[in-house]
């Protein structure tokens, strides 16, 4: 409706009512009246103009917008009227919104937002067993024969991180490939932006010399500043010509999907048909639903066709097809730690509520007599309910106004949180329903913390209302008991916030604790593959060689080694045995391998348990040997010395030292069996890494290094250094995500329980002024007095803290998944944080008890 | 007192509609006159509350049941706003009437049924 219509109309209900009441006059006037007598004898039997015009205006369609308009226009007067508080108002409901949505975004992102793939709820992730990995030859026996699914894809999980040299023009850099069977983006549904997919000639070359790549689109900004021509061109990758077939789109982010952390910058397909692909479990499976299948029926058949093929290929390794839906694999994870997450905003949103809820009931308060005054002019109950709620929401959508900035801002910095090993991570930014979300938790809280003063309304009395100073002279009686609560569940609340925040942090502690059997700190780690320029074993040997004394030349650095695969890194793992024993084929003993040099155990600072470590004398020309970890020498040889024993690899090795374990899979994961095969004595590996011990920086360290290693590799890219202790970071990142998120909000909880605790010993302070000032009056001293708020803060405080320890063990069950190294109801921690509350609670309450102490008794008598 | 006039104005809140339509059968009446009508007919015992009736008469409008123009009252020389019943309005009225009179006869039947029967 338009206004001018609306202003039309007042215009003449009001003309109307002038001329009838003028008529009214008239005839008492005709009666005899004198005109001042008609014209109130006339205002009399017409009542209150102002009730009949607002009650007309109730019966017109529109009245609500004009009555919204009207509570709006109120409502800014009175926040004009109380900039101070309304100024904290919109703060702290901006920083509890601004949190809420953040978290939203990212539980948004990774748990509700659909992957950015075609139809994503058909694709099932396809393990073996317990998240291992599946043959080739398998895969492409049940992608032929299975039914419930249009089509399987797979890409190999055992790719390195900086596999691929690229030389020719410009700088030469390490890219990070991955080989996926040709079909893979037809399955996902993912078109190239620029150029084609591979096509079936390209999918049937050499496993070690792919024919062609698709770039992945951010390292072809990075690489080639988005150059449409680099389509079709050739690359030299690892010294052989590679053709770009095209550019994947921005919105194809396999990395953050699939293998968060670790940034692919090229695609090579996958020749199934050639017989140097790699043996063993080597694949990651994902299958498209056919129209109508279901997991669970996918599943019933897959195990009937594996066990069918572990039949009729006794020399393959055994199959187990486990799905599960594509997006429960890629977000299960993260999901308790998410949840936990979204029950903390949620907390800190209830804190924030109840916070204001009291700040409003005490705006109300100083408002009684407006209110009183509106009653009697003739506003309804209801009307003054929705002007107090509509002025609850202004503040709630203004402080949500702040609040989506703060998100903005959160977001855009946790999508270019690289470090962290989350998926999907790069996805999470503000859009529509987090914009819906906003809004809603605005209104949402706007509403709940308008609710408690609103309802106060109608308790004004209009006779009290006007007589009173302005001050809620019985309010401490009626509404004291609301007010505590309102303090004493800020105090629960936030003591559950800090007790999941502290059993949190006091894990990732423990977890940065664990000793991870090597010592990250000082050592760092470079690629250094000659790549195809070596030959034979001599001249391998020879560019080893040539390596570690260089590297161990350059000052500053301690020891140095070299290994085809970092702890936390990698976890090829073969089957074992001890000559001479036979074992249970379905049990039958695994290890990890590492394929190591000399050095490489001082470098990596692991120790040694017994017998003797790798040596340069370990060749080709002498005894094969072997090292194994103490897990591995206990699960082999029990109860007895590992050192002398023989291993069946190779037609037998002799173990020649035990080694501590190290935490492979990171520091919440025992290793597992270990073992190390010296690199002289073995080209099976697909990597080479120096590993070196130094107090260096890494930037100069970097530099020499170059130095050193120049005249062997001219080419050789020494950019990509990376400390050990970052990869311990990357593992541990997730944890440190969450720790730091939640106690981010568990501080502001705190903060906002204390300021809670502040506002309502002020205020009964300020009520109880002439009650003070009566007792002090008749000699109470004034620590007394100071003892007595404090006292009662002391027991509101002590009353939310076992509100919230038992909140906390009704939760606990819940908190556990997420907790390591401590248990839920650890007493060191609950203890820590009932007294951490205890004292914010006595130093937030201090002032105002110094304030009462020190009130005059006559003056507080004089002022009442 | 006070009691007493609580008890009209229950009285009169459902059928304050139906008064106004069947007064407007008549003929035009501005608002004034309408309240004074009925006020009139039942010797004063209806006090016409203007702070119902302005609200009704508008509520009229909305719905369709009767329209309203400015005319010069014909005693006065000024104009009044005159409101007119709608042929919707006049069904209205036959509707209201029915389900009063219904109304009417039950709680009679309930009140004096040996007036009833005889």
């Amino acid at each position: 409706m338009r206004w001018w219509r609306i202003t039309k109309r007042n215009a003449d209900l009001e003309r109307e009512l002038q001329s009838d009441l003028a008529l009214e006059e008239e005839e008492q006037r005709e009666r005899g009246l004198s005109s001042e007598d008609a014209r109130y004898a006339a205002l009399r039997a017409f009542g209150n103009p102002t009730l009949i015009r607002e009650q007309t205006h109730a019966t017109w369609s529109w009245s609500w917008l004009e009555s919204l308009a009207s509570d709006l226009k109120y409502g800014y007067r009175g926040m004009c009227r109380n900039a101070g508080s309304t100024v904290f108002a919109i703060l702290i409901v901006g920083l509890g919104i601004g949190g809420a949505s953040t978290v939203f975004s990212v539980v948004n992102a990774l748990l509700l937002r659909p992957l950015a793939f075609r139809d994503p709820g058909q694709l099932v992730w396809i393990s073996n067993a317990e998240n291992y990995s599946t043959q080739a030859e398998h895969y492409s026996d049940l992608r032929d024969q299975n039914q419930s699914f249009s089509d399987l894809a797979g890409w190999a999980q055992f790719y390195n991180s900086g596999d691929q040299e690229l030389t020719g023009t410009g700088e030469p850099q390490r890219l990070t490939s991955v080989a996926v069977t040709g079909n893979l983006f037809a399955l996902l549904g993912v078109e190239p932006a620029i150029g084609r997919l591979f096509t079936k000639e390209e999918c049937q070359g050499k496993y070690s010399a792919p024919p062609a790549a698709l770039l992945s689109d951010s390292f072809w900004r990075r690489r080639f500043a988005s150059d449409p021509n680099v389509v079709g061109q050739k690359l030299t990758l690892n010294n052989q010509p590679v053709t770009v077939a095209g550019v994947l789109p921005p919105s194809f982010d396999f990395t953050s999907v699939f293998i968060p952390g670790t940034p692919i910058d090229i695609f090579v397909p996958w020749p199934l048909t050639d017989q140097t692909k790699p043996a063993g479990n080597t694949m990651a499976i994902v299958g498209r639903l056919k129209p109508g299948a279901t997991v669970e029926s996918a599943q019933a058949e897959l195990t009937v066709l594996a066990k069918h093929l572990e039949s009729e290929h006794p020399e393959r390794n055994p199959v187990t097809p486990t799905l599960v839906p594509l997006e429960e694999h890629v977000s299960g994870q993260v999901r308790p730690a998410l949840v936990v997450l979204m029950w903390a905003v949620g907390v800190v949103m209830l804190i924030v509520c109840a916070n204001l809820s009291h700040l409003q009931m005490a705006r109300m308060g100083t408002r009684q007599k407006e209110m009183a005054i509106r009653a009697a002019l003739g506003a309804g109950r209801f009307r003054l309910l929705r002007q107090v709620l509509t002025e609850s929401v202004i503040l709630s959508c203004c402080g949500a106004a702040l609040g989506l900035l703060l998100a903005v801002a959160g977001t855009r910095g946790l999508a270019h949180l690289h470090a962290f090993n989350l998926p999907l991570l790069e996805s999470v930014r503000v859009d529509g329903s987090t914009l819906a979300f906003t809004l809603l938790a605005a209104v949402a809280s706007g509403v709940l913390f308008g609710l408690a003063p609103a309802l106060q309304v109608p308790a004004y009395k209009l006779r009290e209302g006007l007589q009173d100073s302005g001050r809620e002279s019985s309010g401490s009686g009626r509404h004291g008991w609301f007010r505590d609560g309102l303090v004493v569940s800020q105090f629960a609340l936030a003591c559950m916030l800090l007790l999941g925040a502290a059993l949190l942090m006091q894990s990732f502690v423990r977890v940065l604790d664990v000793n991870l059997g090597f010592q990250p700190v000082h050592a760092a780690a470079l690629r250094i593959d000659p790549g195809v320029r070596i030959s034979s074993l001599a001249q391998q040997d020879s560019f080893i060689d040539d390596v570690l004394h260089r590297a161990r030349s350059i000052p500053g650095v301690t020891a140095a080694g070299i290994s085809d695969v970092l702890p936390l890194d990698g976890d090829r793992g073969w089957q074992v045995s001890a000559k001479g024993q036979v074992y249970d084929k379905n049990h039958h003993p695994e290890a990890f391998i590492r394929v190591v040099s000399d050095g490489y155990f001082e470098a990596l600072g692991i120790a040694l348990q017994s017998g003797r470590a790798f040596t340069e004398s370990d060749r080709a020309s002498s005894e094969p040997v072997v090292m194994v970890n103490e897990t591995m020498a206990r699960t082999l040889w029990p109860g007895q010395d590992a050192v002398g024993q023989m291993v069946t690899q190779d037609g037998g090795r002799r173990v020649v030292g035990v080694v501590a374990d190290v935490h492979h899979g990171g520091p919440e994961s025992l290793g597992g069996s270990e073992m190390y095969l010296p690199m002289r004595q073995t080209g099976d590996y697909a990597a080479m890494k120096l590993v070196v011990r130094t107090a260096l920086p890494p930037d100069s360290l970097a530099a020499g290094i170059r130095t050193v290693l120049r005249p062997l590799d001219p080419n050789l890219p020494v950019t990509e250094f990376e400390t050990l202790q970052g990869l311990v970071d990357k593992v541990v990142s997730p944890r440190r995500f969450l720790v730091i998120l939640l106690s981010g909000f568990a501080g502001f909880a705190l903060l906002l329980a204390s300021l809670g605790i502040y506002a309502l010993i002020s205020y009964s302070v300020n009520q109880r002024t002439k009650e003070i000032g009566i007792r002090m009056a008749l000699g109470a001293s004034s620590s007394l007095v100071r003892r007595g708020v404090l006292t009662r803060t002391l027991l509101l405080a002590l009353a939310g803290v076992a509100l919230g320890t038992v909140g906390s063990f009704a939760f606990s069950k819940w908190i556990e998944s997420l907790l390591f190294g401590t248990t839920p109801t650890n007493p060191a921690v609950f203890s820590g944080v009932s007294l951490l509350l205890c004292v914010v609670a006595l130093v937030a309450a201090y002032v105002p008890a110094r304030r009462a102490s020190r009130i005059e008794p006559l003056q507080a008598l004089r002022t009442e | 007192m006070a009691k007493q006039v609580q008890q009209r104005a229950n009285l009169l809140q459902g059928t304050l509609d139906m008064l106004i339509l069947r007064t407007l059968v008549y003929g035009p009446a501005h608002g004034h006159h309408i309240g004074k009508h009925i006020q009139r007919t039942t010797n004063d015992f209806l006090q016409m509350q203007h702070g119902s009736l302005y609200p009704a008469l508008h509520r009229l409008e909305e719905r369709g049941w009767v329209v309203s123009k400015w005319e010069t009252a014909p005693d006065r020389n000024r104009e009044f706003k005159y409101y007119r019943l709608t042929e919707k309005g006049r069904k209205q009225l036959v509707v209201e009437e029915s389900e009063w009179k219904q109304m009417a006869e039950a709680v009679a039947r309930v009140m004096w049924p040996a007036t009833e029967e005889n």
